[in-house]
């Protein structure tokens, strides 16, 4: 027996293997930290993330590697996406170290959590098989759900986890009865080689179809998008906002990924089904999204609807890839979606980033209020927020802008002009609310004058993401060329 | 002929703006002094424009170009012609008064405020000579966040709706030019150049789609009858410099959108609708001069009126003769400068007594002389006194319309007995008679600061009057030019 074992080519991995070990010894050296020494847990997790940046940077290469018996590739898009999950989680453990502290939650717990997540995301993004990417999703959504609930004592949290919890079971469930039927109608698990089946007209259309909308109902759920969107603001708004942040950003770059690997790499044969599918979702998002967060008073929930209607853009660039059977307009609709969706992770982890600035030990800024007179208390936090929400809003020169403009002009050019309109009106509805919390800082006075607690390098790093989003929007090419040239290269 | 001009005149107020952003709110006297400084050198930038500008030639000068975006074939596109030439210079001219205007009247958050007029400065330059259409959309849009700002944080009592409204009014209709800009992205074979589209070849059904949603979106910068709502309540609690930046320079990006945009990309269409533009323009003209004869509080009066002069540009550009587009230019330019004067007039009394309303006041040239000689002579040049730039473009459009049709060129007369009856009733109720109260007894005369303001404004005013030549030459081939495009069919 022993001798048919081969063994898989472990290079193409290698970040995965790295972050692998990198959590267990963490989990070990942890052990033996008091609570005073988390630094040394947290500063570990930093060096784990920043090796694996390193292996993927150095790894990445133009070729399109698969191994593990086909069951996982590395391709540019992978590194790409992976190198953005890296920037966000250390970004997010930057962020959320000082809201922890205060609440007594900076436990050895979260850290793994969020590496055992985010390796479970670089296993989505990296899977060529139906089984990987199963694997690697319930490693990311059961992290998750603990996270949510990392704060035992709060019914709240314990509550959103419960129903994040319960939710996501059915998502995977229905995740992978579609897979089952997939499998049965092509008789492959490779997402290549159910792409192969499907050109070469072997598969049952039926049976495929009915699994295909199971796979999109699971991706439109770990996407939060309308109509499976009902988790995302109890779960944003239950979570401490240091998981909010997390669960708010990367995530969906995996989920993305996710429906890429899918429906893209896939499915393409079906576009024409499952764009249908993507088009009605995205246009109930972004009208949903955008109208529901006009209601809200808590700045997390407001954020987690305006997530849902830029999960509806990102929906939009989506469709737009295939026209009856020209597919000549893919790599730009692909390519703008992939766009989108690291401007959103850039602009969300600032916003989240900024409702964690603000509270502080015993006290949550969690609603819109708490914004008051922001300008008079820090004229250059407000600045940066003022830039993330105009950025969210869609207004040059902000990073925002490019996304929509990017992901508008993909739908225009794929001939859906109608749903352009339908979606930049929706536009206008949301630039209200976001226009609401400029209007909080900068017209209110203050209701709040304590000064505002940060360490410095939290201080440093929002400046730099705010600055960033002004800059990506000022110089767009570099990004945007670079999706563009990830996806060629993989498709 | 390279050169750096336009791009100097574009960033210089920006720059300046960041730098005195960054002087913080504690510097009042040093923020003060750099904006001037910066506004001062806006402006000498400019000036080479007009000198070396070369009045025989038609197309563009001091043309930029460089490349921004090339995934979207997007350009750094910069270039003006003898029609936007005029409107960078005014508005780096408008730039140095707000400034001076906001002297020691602003106390709050001084550096903010002179660094949003100043980034708005830069951004306004942009706009007139942006040649690409992204570029363009860009400025445009970027351009409403100072607006916001400046009358959510240093405006009136009902500021914030105020605020709202404009913001999302303006919104709107750009929304709608995005998509347009994007089709016609598409169309040309990928190009955002304005040159091209110019020369674009379009069936006439697009062309009214194109117009129509071009319309919208200058309309309410215009601001056209009917969706002209916005501006009074943007005026009256606009701060004075918001007031006169709107008046001078916010409304005329909506008229020279229609000469760069609808008129030479739609021709067409343009003719087909121009029945349609040139009855809101009479109803402008005429109703809201009605309107503004009963108006009781002074901003909104000269906000209507303001609406009613923009009346006239549209409905001399929708008359396609030499005098009407010139006409309708020089009364842009024209209105630039006697609105704005108006705005800082008002302000000036503003500042004393702190009330808008006509009944508060009453013999003020008992107590104010000088002050009273210019709001004379300013009204003077809002009614259309001859020798008075206002008498020059009306004149004009007047008779182009004439000669178009007597009956429109009739009705568009009325204004001449309009305007002097809502401007100089107003200037008898508040400058004549007796002394009406203790407010009006203990006013000051303008001080030397103020004296400047409006000096400079009056020599400009009587300049223009009594020699329109040097302007009309600047714009005299390219208004030719325009007309010749217009004329020929795209069909």
């Amino acid at each position: 027996m022993l001798n048919n074992f081969v063994m898989p080519d472990l290079y193409p991995a290698a970040p995965e293997i790295f972050l692998l070990c990198m959590a267990c010894l963490i989990l070990l050296v942890d052990l033996f930290l008091g609570d005073y020494q988390r630094w040394v847990t947290a500063m570990m997790a930093q060096i784990a993330l920043v090796g694996c940046a390193a292996i993927t940077w150095v790894t990445a290469d133009t070729q399109v590697v698969l191994t593990f018996s086909n069951m996982f590739v590395d391709d540019l898009f992978a590194d790409f996406l992976k190198l953005v999950v890296y920037v966000t989680v250390s970004v997010v453990l930057i962020y959320s170290r000082g809201y922890l502290q205060a609440r007594n939650l900076d436990k050895g717990e979260f850290y793994l959590l969020v590496l055992f997540a985010t390796l479970g995301m670089m296993v989505m993004i990296s899977a060529a098989h139906l089984l990987t990417l199963y694997l690697g999703l319930e490693l990311m959504s059961l992290c998750l759900y603990a996270l949510v609930a990392i704060d035992r004592d709060s019914a709240r949290a314990t509550e959103a986890a419960m129903k994040y919890f319960v939710l996501g079971a059915l998502a995977s469930g229905l995740l992978l009865y579609g897979m089952s039927m997939v499998y049965g109608a092509t008789g492959s698990l490779e997402i290549g080689g159910i792409a192969q089946a499907l050109h070469q007209g072997a598969a049952n259309k039926t049976v495929l179809v009915f699994g295909l909308v199971f796979l999109v109902a699971g991706v439109a759920f770990k996407l939060g998008v309308v109509p499976f969107h009902m988790w995302v603001p109890d779960v944003y708004h239950g979570a401490p906002t240091a998981v909010t942040l997390f669960i708010s950003t990367a995530p969906k770059l995996a989920a993305f990924a996710m429906a890429m690997r899918l429906l893209v790499y896939g499915l393409f044969e079906l576009a024409e089904q499952w764009q249908i599918m993507v088009m009605i979702m995205a246009v109930l998002s972004i009208a949903i999204g955008n109208l529901a967060a006009i209601a809200q008073t808590n700045i997390k929930r407001m954020l987690a609807y305006s997530g849902i209607s830029h999960m509806g853009f990102l929906l939009l660039a989506l469709m737009s890839g295939v026209v009856g059977q020209d597919r000549h307009f893919a790599l730009n609709a692909y390519s703008s979606a992939l766009y989108y969706a690291v401007a959103y992770v850039l602009m969300s982890l600032a916003s989240f980033g900024t409702v964690l600035l603000l509270s502080r030990a015993g006290y949550e800024a969690e609603n819109l209020e708490d914004f008051k007179g922001l300008n008079r208390r820090s004229p250059w936090f407000a600045a940066v927020m003022l830039t993330v929400m105009f950025s969210m809003a869609g207004i040059p020169f902000f990073v925002g802008f490019f996304a929509k403009f990017s992901v508008l002009l993909a739908a225009v050019d794929a001939g859906y002009v109608g749903i352009a309109v339908f979606a930049v009106l929706f536009s206008l509805v949301g630039a209200f609310y976001y226009l609401r919390v400029v209007k909080l800082m900068y017209f209110d006075p203050p209701a709040d004058t304590a000064p505002i607690q940060a360490t410095t390098d939290m201080r440093i790093v929002l400046s730099v993401n705010g600055i960033a989003v002004a800059l990506f929007g000022l110089f767009p090419q570099a990004i945007m060329a670079f999706c563009t040239y990830a996806l060629l290269r993989s498709l | 002929m390279s050169s750096h001009l336009l791009s100097l005149a574009i960033w210089v107020p920006i720059v300046g703006g960041i730098i005195v952003l960054a002087l913080g709110s504690e510097r009042r006297c040093a923020a003060r002094w750099v904006s001037l400084a910066f506004a001062i050198a806006g402006f000498l930038v400019t000036i080479p424009l007009f000198t070396s500008f070369d009045a025989a030639k038609s197309g563009m000068q001091f043309v930029e170009m460089g490349s921004w975006i090339p995934r979207f074939n997007v350009n750094y596109f910069l270039g003006v012609d003898g029609i936007s030439v005029l409107f960078v210079l005014l508005n780096a001219f408008i730039t140095i008064l707000v400034v001076l205007a906001g002297w020691e009247v602003i106390e709050d958050k001084v550096a903010q405020y002179m660094a949003a007029f100043l980034i708005m400065s830069g951004l306004m330059n942009g706009i007139f000579s942006a040649l690409d259409a992204v570029l363009f959309y860009v400025f445009f849009e970027a351009s409403l966040i100072p607006m916001y700002i400046i009358i959510g944080v240093w405006g009136g009592p009902n500021r914030v709706y105020a605020a709202f409204k404009f913001f999302l009014y303006t919104l709107l209709g750009s929304l709608l030019m995005l998509v347009a800009l994007i089709y016609l992205f598409l169309e040309s074979g990928g190009s955002f150049n304005i040159l091209d589209w110019h020369v674009l070849r379009l069936e006439m059904g697009p062309q009214v789609l194109i117009f129509i949603a071009f319309l919208m979106s200058f309309a309410v910068k215009v601001p056209m009858w009917p969706v002209h709502t916005w501006l009074p309540d943007a005026h009256v609690e606009a701060p004075t410099g918001g007031s006169v930046v709107l008046a001078a320079i916010a409304l005329k990006l909506g008229a020279y959108g229609f000469v760069r945009f609808s008129l030479p990309i739609t021709p067409d269409a343009s003719h087909y609708m121009a029945p349609f533009i040139i009855t809101l323009s009479l109803i402008a003209v005429v109703y809201i001069g009605f309107v503004a004869l009963v108006q009781a509080d002074m901003k909104k009066l000269v906000a209507y009126s303001s609406i009613s002069h923009m009346g006239f540009v549209t409905l001399g550009f929708f008359i396609f003769n030499q005098l009407g587009v010139e006409g309708a230019l020089i009364q842009m330019l024209s209105h630039g400068f006697v609105s704005g004067a108006m705005f800082l007039c008002i302000g000036v009394m503003y500042d004393r007594v702190h009330s808008r309303q006509i009944s508060d006041y009453g013999g003020v040239v008992n107590t104010m002389p000088k002050f009273a000689a210019f709001f004379l002579f300013f009204a003077m040049a809002n009614s259309g006194l001859p020798a008075t730039s206002g008498f020059v473009g009306e004149f004009m459009v007047a008779l182009g319309a004439i000669k178009f049709n007597f009956w429109v060129g009739l009705t568009a007369a009325t204004t001449l007995v309009l305007g002097a009856a809502y401007t100089l009733w107003m200037v008898k109720r508040v400058a004549f008679g007796a002394v009406a109260n203790h407010h009006v007894a203990e006013l000051t005369d303008i001080n030397g600061r103020e004296f400047l303001v409006l000096a400079l404004l009056a020599i400009a005013v009587l300049a223009m009057g009594v020699y329109p030549f040097p302007f009309t030459d600047v714009m005299h081939a390219s208004v030719d030019n325009l007309l010749k495009h217009v004329a020929v069919s795209k069909l």
